[in-house]
Parts: structure tokens; C-alpha cells; sequence
């Protein structure tokens, strides 16, 4: 897909400057309005649903938030200084990077492991990766409302466990300390499942001769895997953890059913934040200068990919 | 064939085309949309009432739409109204009222009711409940669905801790004493049975408050909506008696305590007394295995609790045709009549002392007294917070609330940081 639209671009601007004089140029033209064409419905829907929504952000960033019989006038930097001054914004900006770091490696080496584990030979493999596999396919709000079931003082589901050993219940989401770690335990149960399908799918990529010869060379399980295996897992590891930073930042379901943000914004994200601001304030100049944080967050996830991973991972 | 469909097609068009202007002098359109909030069949209520409204009103057809929650109600009316297709009537949160009036939505309902008809329909309401709808000296929202704070107690766990299950806690003294006693603890010192809970978590704190601060004789802001009161004494003091109920008398779990598990550990006996809306009446009736009673708010130097829940607000983009004919059907389902139908199928504390005479209102309290109790708390109850940017002031007072109760602050800074940033978000509006 990527390789076809890189051609026809190619051929495009190749064919642009000529004037199409010749029969030959005239079918290049051709070729390019085909080209081009062919691109346009991803090109519409990209512009009308991402490139756009982005730079009118941006642009509404530098203005006030209409109200009523008060348009919105140009006020430049403003919303950025109320950003700067704004505790809950870098309460919930440090609540997702500690978000991000708690749930992102714990995941990713969950799902390796998972991976490795039933992709072996064993009675009830199916059944295994099926249940794996489950949180994924659960609806986010259905998933909350179990967890929030789970995370219940006193009849809970954790709090029972904990009361046949006689240890003291938690508050898990009502205390300060355990709201935001209780929220990452969901998603780390949620996301492994997802990114053991892809470990999986790239195991079953791997030809059993690579191995085969690694025994014969004398290696050892743990050579094989560091030398072999995950050097060729690497495009996988990276595109999960793309995708785990993403999900990382555009996680709100659980924050909504689950705390609201509570308590006392210990587990705000910065989504949920921009959610708030923008659909429960009304504030929509601020909630747009929020995005554009998000935004850039997200660009310079996708940045260090192309950018800097993608030179260090070997592509078979 | 092809010529015979874009024939038909054709002649439909120009039908409709012709027939629209026609159409539209006949019956009046009101979209109206509503929110859904507490159990029960909510929706087929609504299409019932509307049907028995149209038939008496063959002139006005009213279309209701669920919208969700009162939260996603209001964001469906201000987007839609940003799209240029408004409602021309919707229920939404009786403290939307500054929101409304700030995005200029709304028209003033006294305006529209202007004749003497209108003016006594106007004062027939408890005024309780229209002290969320009057603002800059208008009234901008018609009570409807309107509920307040009261006390659920479980009588068999008052019996087994010795005391009187006909006297529940009526003032703040007798309220942390039963609660201590309600509170039960295992062999290794573990709380098996909380004495009260008093909801903290999600977005309610700061509505619960009001049933502290209103005993102890604080009122929260002004009526224009753009003063808070926040680090006044007594209502530093009421924060301080929320946190001592945990960490002083240890009567009320620590941290903030979830506004929807609430009605389900006082279900599963985890908490003897709680405090929620009258709208848990008809879930905790049905789901009840042990007897319990509901009491007013218990008094500090006075009683009192705040109302809650929506109001009839009507859209100023209608045609005054359209806005009549919402006025009309606000003011029908508010008649005593209505409202006492209202009130016994869903739970809703019925909204004008007439509603309360009716026969039928009448049998429905001497058979559940509990719905009584509202009724009652009403005389001293007070407007519900709300101010210009209502949802933002909202939350910096639930923020500040959670983390008095959470150890995070202490009261008296809590309480002065809010002040000050609330101080911040309304200057404009003064």
C-alpha cells in the first residue's frame, strides 16, 4: 500500500511539468490523473478527518472560546499561559507519562512471554491463546464496570481475597496512592492479549530451521532467543510499542466509568482532561490548546519511530 | 421503466414541495429532548405522557429524544445548537441555568407565561426548587424532575447495635454517635460494617457537601451566580466534621467513597446509614431484603439539604409558535395532576404543594412515607451549587473536597485554594 502510493507520486511528478503535447506525454497525464484519482478517497478522508481537524486546532488554539453573543477574537499566546499556569493540566500530563512507563514495558514483556509460552506444543494450546486473547475483545466499558466490581471495598472481588487472608481492605479507587495504579493494572490486563497476537503471528513467521541450526551450533534456549529471536521480533516490539504509547494517551473509557478523574485528579489523563474541558466547560479554545499537547505528544512518538527506531530495527 | 421512476420520483418531490408550506401552519413541532437519570422505564413514561398530551393538544406535535445522561443531554443540545439544529424544549440539570443563559439558548419562562394564568402556574412551585430557576430577576427553568438528599438507614442493624429504629440521627451528634456504634470490626480489627457513608467520588461530592454546609448555616454562592463562599467558617467546618467521620471517630471509610457502589453496600449491609438522592428510593424499595427508613438530613444549627435534578428549559431559536406550544406542554406536565403521576412513577419528589393534595398523591405517602420525607425536607431546603462556568466552579470544589477527604490538604488551605480559584474563573462575570 505504502509502495504503490510512493510510485504513483513519483509518477506524478514526473509527469507534471511536460505539457501534454505528445501522444506519449498525454498518456502520462493520463496516468497521473489515474494515479491520483486512485489516491483521492484515502486523501479525502485523511484531509477531512486528520489534517484538517489538526491545523484547525492548532488555529483555534490562538483564540478565545465564542460564547453566546461573544465571538471569539485572536488573543495569540493566552490559552498557552493559562495552560502553563494550569496545575491540572501538569497533573494529568504526569499521571499519563507514569501512566505510559507503568503499563507500556509491562505489557510489551507480558505479551512476549505469552506469546512464547503458547506458541509451544502443548494440550489446550487453542484454548489457551483464546483466553489470552479475551480481554481484548471485551467492550472498554464492560471491562471497567467488571474491574470496578473487582476494585469494590469491602464485597469486591480483591477485597474478598485479601479477607480470607485477613489482610485490611483497600480503597484502591478512592485513595490517592492507588487510584492510578489500579487503572494501569487494567490496562496491562487489557493490552497484553493484544500484543501477544502480533509476538504470536511473528513466532509462527520464524523458520524452525534458524533454530535448528542454533542447537546444532551448541546454543544455549536463552542464546537462541537473544541472538536469534528477538532481533528478529524487533519490527514487532517496535510496532507495539508505538501502538501501546498510543493507546497509552487516548485511554479514557476506563477513566470515565471508573474514577472520573478522582480522587482529586490522582487519576486524570490528559484525554480525559481535554474531554472534560471541552465538553463539560465548554471551553473549547482551551481544550483545542490541549490537544495541540497531545498532538505533539503523538508526533514526536511517530517522529522517533520513523526517525530513529526504524534505522535500528532489522527488517527481514 | 426508468422514465416512469424518475417520473414518480419527480411528482413526490414537487408534492412534498407543495405540501410543506401547507404542512407546517397546521400542527406546531416541538423536538423535545430528555435525559434519563434513575431506573425504571423512563422512555415509555415519556412517549405515554406525550401521547396523552397530544391527545389533548391534536395542534402540537411534541418529539421526544432520549439524549443520555444529563451530562451528554446538555452537550447534545449545545453541539446541536452549534449545528443550528436546537431543541425548542429539553429537561436538562436545573443548574445548566448559567450555562444556558451564558451560551444564550434559553428564553426566560416568565416572559412567555405572562398573563395572570401564567403568573400564579409560576408560583405554584415549591420554592425550594425555584431557587435554581431564577436568575438576573427572571425564571429560566420549570421544575420537572426535581430530587433531593436524604438518609437511608437499615433498621435491623440499628436493633442489633441497641439502638432506636424509630429514631434515626437527627442532629450531627447523634449522627457521629450512632455511627460509631453502627461501626463493626473482626477478630483482627478489620471493618466489616461501616456505620455511614457518605458519597465522595465522581462528580456529586460537592451536591452531598450542600447537605453539610446547609445544617451548619452556609450557603455556598450567591443567586447571581457569580460568587462562591467557599472559605467562609462554617463551611470549612463542615469539611473538617466530613474527614473527623473517618479519621476521627473512624465511623466512614477512608478516601473517597464511590457515588454508584453507595446504594449497593447499603443493599449488601457493608453500611448502615447512607446518604443519597431520593431517586435511589424505588431501586433500594425493590432490591431491600431487611427494613429501612429515610430521614431528613440531620441538623447542625439548622436542617436542610440541597435539591437536585432538571428543569423544563425552552430553546430561544424556536418560532414563538413553537415556544408557546413547549410552555404548554411544560405547564401540562407540571399540573398536579401530571406531576403526581410523575412523581409516584419514577421516584421524583412531585413539584408543586397541589400535586401533594391530589388523591393519588395522597395514598401514594400514606403508602410509602419514605417519598413524605422529601417533601417534607423541602421547606428548608436550598438552591443546589451551581454559578456561571458551572461544571469548572463544580469541579474545583469536588477537587478541593477529595482532597480534604483523601489527607491531601488540610480543610481550611483546601478550601481558601478553591475560594481563589474560583475567585480566578468567575471575575468575568461580576
Amino acid at each position: 500500500m505504502a509502495r504503490n502510493m510512493k510510485m504513483s507520486d513519483k509518477d506524478a511528478g514526473a509527469a507534471m511539468p511536460r505539457a501534454p503535447a505528445s501522444p506519449a506525454s498525454a498518456a502520462r497525464a493520463m496516468k497521473a490523473v489515474y494515479g491520483w484519482l486512485l489516491l483521492l478517497p484515502a486523501l479525502l478522508l485523511l484531509a477531512a478527518f486528520t489534517h484538517y481537524p489538526a491545523i484547525a486546532t492548532l488555529w483555534h488554539s490562538f483564540f478565545s472560546t465564542p460564547k453566546g453573543r461573544r465571538p471569539a477574537v485572536f488573543v495569540g499566546l493566552d490559552n498557552y499561559q493559562t495552560m502553563r499556569d494550569d496545575p491540572v493540566f501538569w497533573r494529568a500530563l504526569w499521571n499519563n507519562l507514569w501512566f505510559a512507563l507503568g503499563t507500556i514495558p509491562t505489557s510489551v514483556a507480558l505479551a512476549l512471554v505469552m506469546a512464547l509460552w503458547v506458541n509451544r506444543n502443548l494440550p489446550g494450546r487453542g484454548f489457551l491463546r483464546l483466553s489470552y486473547f479475551t480481554p481484548t475483545v471485551l467492550p472498554m466499558v464492560a471491562v471497567a464496570n467488571i474491574w470496578l466490581f473487582f476494585y469494590t471495598p469491602q464485597y469486591g472481588l480483591i477485597a474478598q481475597v485479601l479477607g480470607i487472608f485477613g489482610l485490611p481492605g483497600v480503597n484502591w479507587l478512592g485513595s490517592r496512592e492507588t487510584a492510578l495504579p489500579a487503572l494501569m493494572l487494567v490496562s496491562v490486563w487489557k493490552e497484553a492479549g493484544f500484543f501477544m497476537i502480533f509476538y504470536l503471528a511473528a513466532l509462527q513467521g520464524v523458520s524452525p530451521s534458524l533454530r535448528e541450526a542454533a542447537m546444532l551450533e551448541g546454543a544455549s534456549r536463552w542464546q537462541y532467543f537473544r541472538r536469534v529471536l528477538w532481533p528478529l521480533l524487533m519490527p514487532t516490539t517496535l510496532f507495539v510499542l508505538i501502538n501501546a504509547l498510543i493507546n497509552a494517551f487516548r485511554l479514557i473509557d476506563h477513566v470515565v466509568v471508573m474514577t472520573r478523574g478522582g480522587p482529586d485528579n490522582a487519576s486524570t489523563l490528559l484525554l480525559f482532561y481535554i474531554f472534560q474541558v471541552g465538553f463539560s466547560f465548554w471551553d473549547t479554545a482551551y481544550a483545542a490548546t490541549l490537544t495541540v499537547v497531545l498532538l505533539a505528544v503523538l508526533g514526536l512518538a511517530a517522529l522517533l519511530k520513523f526517525r530513529w527506531l526504524d534505522k535500528r530495527t532489522h527488517y527481514q | 421503466m426508468r422514465r416512469t421512476v424518475l417520473k414518480s420520483l419527480a411528482a413526490v418531490m414537487a408534492g412534498a414541495l407543495f405540501s410543506l408550506p401547507v404542512h407546517a401552519q397546521q400542527p406546531v413541532d416541538v423536538e423535545f429532548y430528555y435525559p434519563v437519570a434513575v431506573g425504571g422505564p423512563i422512555t415509555k413514561i415519556i412517549d405515554n405522557m406525550v401521547a396523552d398530551f397530544h391527545k389533548e393538544n391534536p395542534d402540537i406535535n411534541v418529539k421526544p429524544v432520549y439524549a443520555g445522561t444529563y451530562q451528554d443531554s446538555i452537550a447534545k443540545v449545545l453541539t446541536s445548537m452549534k449545528g443550528g439544529q436546537p431543541p425548542q424544549l429539553a429537561v436538562l440539570l436545573s443548574t445548566d441555568m448559567f450555562t444556558l443563559i451564558d451560551e444564550d439558548a434559553v428564553v426566560p419562562i416568565d416572559g412567555l407565561a405572562n398573563d395572570a394564568a401564567g403568573k400564579a402556574w409560576l408560583g405554584g412551585f415549591y420554592d425550594a426548587f425555584m431557587q435554581n430557576s431564577r436568575s438576573g430577576g427572571h425564571v429560566w427553568g420549570v421544575p420537572f424532575q426535581r430530587s433531593t438528599i436524604v438518609m437511608y438507614y437499615n433498621k435491623n442493624l440499628f436493633k442489633a447495635a441497641g439502638l432506636d429504629p424509630e429514631h434515626p440521627p437527627a442532629t450531627w451528634q447523634e449522627l457521629v454517635d450512632a455511627s460509631v456504634k453502627l461501626t463493626k470490626k473482626d477478630a483482627s480489627g478489620n471493618v466489616t460494617q461501616w456505620g455511614l457513608e457518605i458519597p465522595s467520588g465522581g462528580a456529586f461530592a460537592y451536591w452531598l457537601f450542600q447537605a453539610l454546609t446547609t445544617p451548619n448555616n452556609a450557603i455556598l454562592m450567591n443567586e447571581a451566580g457569580n460568587q462562591v463562599m467557599l472559605d467562609k467558617p462554617a463551611v470549612v467546618e463542615a469539611a473538617q466534621f466530613w474527614r473527623d467521620l473517618s479519621v476521627k471517630h473512624g465511623a466512614m471509610p477512608s478516601g473517597t467513597i464511590d457515588w454508584g457502589t453507595t446504594p449497593k453496600d447499603f443493599l449488601e449491609k457493608k453500611a448502615a446509614i447512607v446518604w443519597t438522592t431520593t431517586g435511589n428510593l424505588t431501586n433500594i424499595r425493590a432490591n431491600a431484603d431487611f427494613p429501612f427508613g429515610v430521614a431528613m438530613m440531620p441538623k447542625k444549627v439548622r436542617g436542610g439539604s440541597p435539591t437536585g435534578g432538571g428543569n423544563f428549559y425552552i430553546f430561544k431559536s424556536g418560532t414563538p409558535a413553537q415556544q408557546k406550544a413547549a410552555l404548554k406542554f411544560a405547564q401540562w406536565a407540571t399540573s398536579p395532576e401530571r406531576a403526581a403521576d410523575w412523581s409516584i412513577a419514577t421516584g421524583y419528589v412531585a413539584v408543586t404543594p397541589a400535586a401533594w393534595e391530589t388523591p393519588k398523591m395522597k395514598k401514594y405517602a400514606q403508602e410509602v412515607p419514605a417519598a413524605a420525607v422529601a417533601r417534607d425536607q423541602l421547606a428548608v431546603s436550598v438552591a443546589e451549587f451551581s454559578t456561571h462556568e458551572n461544571q469548572r466552579v463544580t469541579k474545583v470544589l469536588n477537587d478541593a473536597l477529595q482532597a480534604i477527604l483523601t489527607g491531601a490538604k488540610p480543610a481550611q488551605q483546601a478550601m481558601t485554594d478553591a475560594q481563589h480559584e474560583s475567585d480566578r474563573i468567575l471575575r468575568p462575570y461580576r
